[in-house]
């Protein structure tokens, strides 16, 4: 009997900048200080977006949100990586990696608050996937096409752990491999798939390995060091852009919930999480940049106060955009032309809708609404009250937001 | 001009014509390329289309799936699901992206995929290769549903198919692959979708079937003692009910034939459609023609579950002596 060994292989781990802050040249990528600086204010500006959306969503003013606290390093650093013309396919928790490819915050506010406004296609970014790891397909298939017309761009998709224990990521690099799709599988390992953590997702000794069977390159990094995300992202889409489609997997955290719907403090405990606290992708990056002297205490107050502003002008633009919210419109994009039986529908929803009007005020405060605008009628104190009561009831799930954080 | 072809060749002429006329028409599958299709219907497409035509890995949601991508980079993808049974490993490509893409992204994304796929039983086949599961691609919102049921509209509905700009299923019928040749006219041929076809006008009952059933009904109203109209849907979604209404409002009765389990099939919502809009033309309750609620049985026990000619034409005279 002839037993011998036919394969091997082996997983490389990167890292640029280490926990103290130091960089490892040979590792660094080549990144001048204007993007340095870039690079920091979107990890800051993705932050400060996902601590105001969750208060967003506690005053009852949005929807269910999936913070990315924590892993403002691996998508900034992979997401600037892309060239404009490339694609990037997420899932529903990369409003880092939108900020960074230029997405404006109400848009994603938009989505949190329920508006298809939200997950309007624009410059080359997929809308957010909702189903776990199923928009790695997609990032196969604008690969694949992109492979066809021999393109000089390519496609990144974002998935986390969880997603790899899933048929369709498994498909989408397998394919890939064989159709020379120009496709970089980017994982956020961020150690936790609701409240199943990483050790309970796969046997596997790395994620990364995973695109072995596919007989795709796979390497890990740390996902909390923006330079080597950005060093091996930029590796990756160069060899993705010649056929040869890679796997990375970043090992980050996920600091905050799931979604806030999402109370981590049932599975995991103060301990899991102080670790990963210490090696803070923001923090660990403002020490390098400070010690390089790209960075000072003037500059860092002016890029932090820069986005307050910013964030004060998108959340108002995303609520005014909230107001107009038409509901016939759901009837309108479902065909490219509506078919008859869905216009009739439509047709039935606005002749009820009419209805409703005629026979009296949707709700009190549209009622209000038009005493006020008609002259002034009084505002019945039981309608006041009930205004009051909502807003402390805001306040403090507002303020609870604060203690958790 | 007309050339006398068969459906499988109607299919293969489809595609060659659309890949001709559009080089963003991509044609994708298990064996689809080398071996030109397990029913042959992309047979030596991949020779004078070698941009065009891919053999795939044997993932069914990837097929979906990457058509999806496809779109999104400007392609038209047309893949082959190798036979209806297996879509399912690919569905929730369909319902959760495919389907909604427009819908979600307020029209700024759509997915103008044509996904073929062989249905239906009457062919012999192995477990798992026969199901009609038009009424399960029906429920979905934003996809629509074809089912050719004779050579010239398999050519006409998959060119409509290809050229819409949404996700369109289209159910071949094995069991009419190479049933009979028939009338195919060369050239450009386009049936629209949403459109049934009276194939057969008539005053005393209205009979609606569609894909495998419109020639078992065809048959069976040559055999009955009555003035038959028979409607070919040829797209189950979205419905032309003002074509089932015109009818029944006409003959005052009617039959819905398929070939799928009764539960929740889509004669329930022909029913339910008439209920609303022509109830009080109705001479008699409308008769469900349909296979049974049992999975699809092993072949020895197929022509016993498919509705036939006997089956349709006892109720047509069900409905003729109510």
């Amino acid at each position: 009997m002839v037993r011998e060994q036919v394969a091997e292989f082996s997983v490389e781990y990167v890292q640029a900048l280490d926990e103290e802050g130091t960089l490892d040249d040979e590792q660094a990528p080549d990144v001048d200080d204007e993007d340095l600086l870039e690079l920091y204010r979107l990890m800051r500006l993705a932050r400060r977006t996902d601590e105001r959306a969750v208060a967003l969503q506690r005053r009852g003013e949005s929807g269910t949100y999936a913070p990315g606290i924590g892993q403002e390093a691996a998508q900034v650093g992979s997401a600037f990586a892309l060239a404009r013309d490339d694609w990037m396919v997420p899932s529903f928790r990369e409003s880092a990696a939108y900020l960074t490819r230029g997405a404006p915050v109400h848009r994603l506010l938009w989505y949190a608050m329920g508006m298809e406004e939200g997950a309007e296609v624009a410059d080359r970014n997929m809308p957010p996937s909702i189903p776990v790891g199923s928009q790695a397909l997609h990032a196969a298939g604008l690969g694949w096409g992109q492979a066809i017309r021999r393109d000089e761009t390519a496609t990144l998709t974002y998935f986390g752990d969880g997603a790899t224990s899933q048929g369709d990521v498994y498909e989408a690099m397998n394919v890939s491999g064989v159709l020379d799709a120009h496709t970089v599988f980017f994982c956020q390992n961020n150690q936790w798939a609701i409240s199943v953590p990483r050790e309970r997702q796969s046997r596997a000794e790395t994620l990364a390995q995973k695109a072995i069977s596919a007989g795709i390159e796979g390497i890990q990094v740390d996902g909390n060091d923006v330079l080597g995300v950005l060093g091996v992202a930029r590796d990756a889409l160069e060899s993705a852009r010649n056929g040869n489609p890679v796997l990375v997997e970043a090992l980050t955290y996920r600091q905050s919930m799931h979604t806030t719907s999402d109370d981590p403090r049932v599975y995991r405990s103060e301990d899991d999480e102080g670790d990963w606290d210490a090696r803070d992708p923001i923090v660990r990056f403002e020490r390098y940049l400070r010690d390089e002297g790209v960075l000072d205490d003037d500059r860092a107050a002016e890029i932090a106060d820069d986005i307050e502003a910013l964030l004060s002008d998108e959340i108002d633009r995303a609520r005014g955009g909230r107001e107009e919210v038409e509901p016939a419109e759901m009837f309108d994009h479902v065909f490219a032309e509506t078919p008859p039986e869905l216009r009739r529908q439509k047709e039935a929803f606005e002749r009820e809708e009419s209805e409703e009007g005629e026979t009296g005020p949707a709700s009190a405060e549209d009622g209000l609404r038009g005493e006020r605008e008609a002259g002034g009628a009084e505002i019945p104190e039981s309608v006041e009250k009930q205004r009051d009561g909502t807003a402390d009831e805001q306040r403090d799930e507002d303020d609870e937001v604060d203690d958790r954080g | 001009m007309a050339n006398e072809i068969r459906l499988v060749e109607a299919i293969r002429q489809a595609l060659d014509e659309e890949m001709a006329r559009d080089e963003s028409v991509i044609v994708y599958g298990e064996d689809v390329g080398v071996n030109g299709g397990v029913f042959r219907a992309t047979k030596d497409l991949i020779e004078e289309y070698p941009e065009q035509v891919y053999d795939t890995p044997l993932a069914e949601a990837a097929i979906l799936g990457l058509g999806v991508g496809l779109a999104g980079a400007g392609f038209r993808p047309v893949p082959e699901i190798q036979f209806a049974s297996f879509a399912y490993q690919g569905f929730h490509q369909l319902v959760q992206h495919a389907s909604r893409m427009r819908s979600r992204t307020r029209g700024t994304l759509g997915v103008p995929m044509t996904v073929r796929m062989p249905y239906g039983g009457g062919i012999r086949a192995l477990e798992l290769h026969s199901e009609s599961y038009e009424a399960g691609f029906a429920h979905v919102p934003g996809l629509k549903t074809v089912v050719p049921a004779n050579p010239a509209d398999a050519k006409g509905l998959l060119t409509a198919a290809i050229r819409d700009p949404d996700p369109v299923i289209v159910l071949e019928p094995t069991s009419r692959y190479r049933a009979s040749r028939e009338s195919v006219p060369e050239g450009e041929h386009v049936v629209p979708l949403g459109e049934a076809e009276v194939v057969s006008e008539g005053e005393e009952v209205t009979v609606v079937a569609w894909g495998a059933m419109v020639a078992e009904t065809i048959e069976a109203v040559e055999d009955a003692d009555a003035d038959a109209e028979v409607i070919d849907l040829r797209t189950v979604s979205p419905m032309d009910s003002e074509a089932i209404l015109a009818s029944v409002r006409k003959t005052g009765r009617c039959v819905v034939v398929h070939e799928a389990p009764r539960t929740g099939g889509l004669a329930a919502e022909i029913v339910a459609r008439i209920n609303d809009d022509a109830l009080y033309y109705l001479e008699s309750p409308v008769e469900r023609v349909t296979g049974y609620d049992v999975p699809f049985p092993m072949f020895a026990r197929e022509a016993a579950y498919r509705p036939d000619a006997d089956r349709i034409r006892r109720g047509i005279e069900r409905v003729l002596s109510a």
